[in-house]
């Protein structure tokens, strides 16, 4: 199963990922077209900031195993996959009562302003790709299975130390 | 790995050359634009401001983000300022251009750049007269530096009027003069652009745009109407002369020499220095059967229109050329050279040489060219590219055989001495409906269209309608590879068109410059609306550029409109985050100049947009539908 996942070291912050997510949520699906919608079409994706370390983070739901959001939605407006574990919203069942944004730990409840209900990503269903990952210039979100993605990290970690193993052998 | 060669282009040379370019593994513009999707968003919509140093800084087009930059400018005076800047660098180009081109005819004047002689003294006594220079008991070269100084004026003047803008209707100026916008020197429009874009300067959009159209006005009735009037008086101006287009242009047996870029100073003595007698002779030594020179972009327009020199093709096959492995010297002078060519010509025996003073790139042979030793400097060039002929490699010439026959060559005052001397014909047969309409479609390539598509279609599209065509830049170009610009493309014309221009023996496609010759249209125009007594705004006329991308087709597209000519655009320009600016463009303008824009990527709507405004026009004159 593929998960975004983040590599926040290559972020520029350039919010490419943010105009991307709104374009996909939006009716024309094209960026000149989605600039003249009502209502404005909204992203589910955002590029924090920290200013103590000078870095771009940027932040997407991360689809928890037992989510606590959708443990907490009185309506069931927010449910769970059985097979992918995608945390999808409906909104005709949402009340806006914004206890799932009261439990996720990582902020991604959003608001639609004019339903005045909750809003979040849906890891774009009709898309191979989601919008934010395939928008990213840097690579900063990649798409990828966790194994594959921990892999790689694994096969760059070991480069490091085998260099460090020459280096150290060579003196 | 086949690429999609087919929807890159619509011509059978340029996929031909995608096609090898891929089994060689070698990179295209199309190939860099995939590599750069998706594009940034902000800077699509012209919401990013790098003008100072607090930022840079973008606007939110969704609303949840930040709605002003550090200064506090909205989306809507960042667009309008972007704009102006685009503007101003598309004015400067052609009217840099222009600067060179007088500096040379001065030089020349004065004796001091020998190669260089006057071509055309009817023309240079039509401009004396222009500028009140008194012509009787003197020479032509005296006249000549007379004449350079005072076009040398028109840049630094301060309060104006630009001569040639007194060209435009007196109905057009006066629009000009209410709105504040006749231009009061060359120059000193395009420096106040960059000075009003400075952090904290001017922060009204409609302020803005204002002055945006003022300096377009001074390239198209200033810059570029020099460029032109200038080089026909140094080269001759253009008659209808028939010549070929497209890479099929190039000779497998002969060294093939490419000039390349827009300005015909350097490349006129290319063209005569390659029928040299001393360099056939090398050529042939070098077991050549000749030296072939052929243009590319508007260089290439420039010694088409004037020596019938053939055009290899439009500004995405410039890479193309190369590719062919038959390119012995690629030379260049200054705009839209594509910095690619430099790394490319390196896997090729090609040598990439850079001329002009003010223009180098990456991997060039550098022969820096000079109004003085032009004639010198040509010849070396020459004689470079004759020598490089002993490394051409024979088994990777790949010459893809389409061309194209074409007739070009449509000064205004060619247009006119075909019409017997005055526009009275061309307005009978407009008043008689046989011909609908003007429709001026001209404009660069652009990757993001398939190649010639948007021109070929938006021009045929027209024609089989009864406008009638005039074209200059990439899509005259394009028309001629289509074969568009042949007589016998008459038959493409709708019936009234086809039995004007079967009368008159010219194709329905008038190929008239390079893209600083859009002045040679807005004189036309001005050549119509003064015989009807009414202004350009009035004509049934229209315009379009399907394939932009450079700043100086906005700075082009602003002095269409500010002349009077509703233009429509192929790509989308970066201003759609304002709001404001967007409806300025589209509407508010119209208020003010009686012309606007409209955005249309599909040419056959494009087409019903152009041939829509026509039909209105004519209404507004009291002819028939």
């Amino acid at each position: 199963m593929k998960e975004i996942l983040v590599r926040p070291e290559r972020c520029m912050g350039c919010r490419s990922c943010e105009i991307s997510c709104a374009v996909e949520h939006s009716q024309t699906k094209s960026l000149f077209g989605a600039v003249a919608e009502k209502p404005v079409p909204r992203k589910r994706v955002y590029v924090e900031f920290a200013p103590e370390y000078s870095i771009s983070v940027p932040m997407v739901c991360r689809h928890c195993e037992d989510a606590p959001c959708v443990s907490v939605c009185a309506t069931g407006a927010l449910s769970q996959d059985e097979i992918s574990r995608v945390v999808t919203h409906n909104p005709e069942a949402c009340i806006g009562c914004w206890t799932c944004a009261s439990v996720c730990n990582y902020g991604m409840i959003g608001r639609n302003k004019e339903e005045r209900i909750a809003i979040k990503c849906d890891r774009c269903p009709d898309l191979e790709v989601p919008a934010c990952a395939a928008a990213c210039p840097t690579g900063a979100l990649v798409y990828k299975e966790v194994e594959a993605f921990s892999e790689s990290k694994r096969v760059e970690s070991a480069l490091k130390m085998a260099r460090g193993i020459t280096a150290g052998g060579s003196r | 790995m086949a690429k999609n060669v087919y929807e890159r282009s619509i011509d059978p040379a340029t996929r031909a050359m995608l096609l090898e370019a891929d089994r060689a593994g070698i990179e295209t513009a199309w190939d860099r634009l995939e590599k750069q999707q998706p594009q940034c968003g902000f800077g699509q919509l012209g919401v990013c401001c790098r003008n100072c140093n607090m930022g840079p800084c973008r606007i939110d087009p969704f609303g949840e983000g930040p709605d002003k930059g550090v200064c506090g400018a909205t989306a809507d005076i960042i667009v309008a300022r972007n704009l102006l800047r685009m503007i101003a660098a598309g004015a400067a180009a052609h009217s840099d251009h222009a600067r060179d081109a007088v500096l040379a005819f001065k030089q020349m004047a004065e004796g001091k750049a020998q190669s260089y002689q006057i071509k055309d003294e009817a023309k240079l006594n039509a401009l004396a007269a222009e500028y009140n220079i008194s012509t009787a008991d003197r020479s032509p070269e005296e006249v000549a530096i007379d004449l350079a100084n005072v076009l040398l004026s028109e840049f630094g003047k301060q309060t104006g009027p630009i001569t040639f803008t007194r060209r435009a209707p007196p109905k057009r100026q006066k629009v000009w003069e209410n709105a504040g916008i006749d231009p009061r020197g060359v120059d000193r429009e395009i420096v106040e652009c960059m000075h009003r874009t400075h952090i904290g300067v001017d922060n009204d959009p409609v302020h803005i745009l204002l002055h945006g159209l003022r300096t377009s006005i001074s390239d198209g009735w200033g810059g570029s109407m020099i460029a032109t009037d200038v080089q026909d008086v140094l080269f001759g101006t253009p008659t209808p002369i028939m010549s070929e287009s497209n890479l099929g242009v190039l000779k497998a047996d002969e060294v093939n020499i490419i000039v390349h870029g827009h300005e015909p100073i350097l490349s006129e003595m290319i063209v005569a220095a390659a029928e040299d007698p001393e360099m056939v002779n090398l050529a042939k030594k070098m077991g050549a059967k000749g030296i072939s020179v052929a243009g590319m972009c508007c260089t290439g327009n420039e010694v088409l229109m004037r020596h019938g020199v053939p055009t290899a093709g439009n500004f995405l096959q410039q890479e193309l050329a190369v590719i062919t492995g038959a390119i012995e010297a690629m030379v260049v002078d200054v705009q839209c050279i594509m910095p690619a060519l430099g790394n490319l010509a390196s896997c090729y025996h090609t040598k990439f040489i850079s001329t002009s003073p003010k223009a180098d790139f990456p991997g060039t042979v550098r022969m820096e060219y000079h109004e003085e030793k032009a004639g010198e400097t040509a010849k070396e060039i020459v004689k470079t590219a004759v020598e490089n002929y002993a490394n051409r490699d024979a088994g990777r010439v790949n010459i893809p055989k389409g061309k194209s026959a074409c007739m070009v060559g449509f000064s205004a005052e060619a247009i006119l001495g075909a019409l017997g001397g005055t526009p009275q014909p061309l307005i009978d047969a407009i008043v008689s409906g046989a011909v609908k309409g003007v429709g001026a479609v001209v404009g660069c390539n652009n990757p993001k269209i398939q190649h010639d598509y948007g021109h070929v279609n938006l021009v045929r599209e027209l024609i089989k309608n009864d406008v009638l065509v005039v074209t200059t830049g990439c899509n005259a170009i394009a028309c001629a590879k289509a074969g568009l610009l042949k007589p016998e493309a008459a038959k493409e014309a709708g019936s009234g068109l086809r039995a004007v221009c079967e009368s008159l023996g010219v194709p329905p496609v008038l190929h008239m410059g390079s893209c600083v010759d859009i002045s040679r249209i807005l004189v036309l125009a001005a050549a119509l609306a003064n015989h009807l007594g009414v202004d350009i705004s009035d004509l049934p006329a229209a315009g379009a550029a399907p394939e932009w991308m450079s700043e100086k087709a906005v700075s082009i597209g602003a002095y269409v409109i500010a002349s009077g000519v509703y233009t429509v655009l192929g790509t989308v320009p970066p201003v759609l985050g304002s709001d404001e600016v967007t409806n300025l463009l589209t509407k508010g303008v119209g208020d003010v100049v009686g012309a606007t824009f409209a955005v249309e990527p599909d040419p056959f709507k494009a087409a019903s947009l152009m041939i829509n405004h026509i039909e209105e026009k004519r209404k507004g004159l009291g002819l028939k539908a």
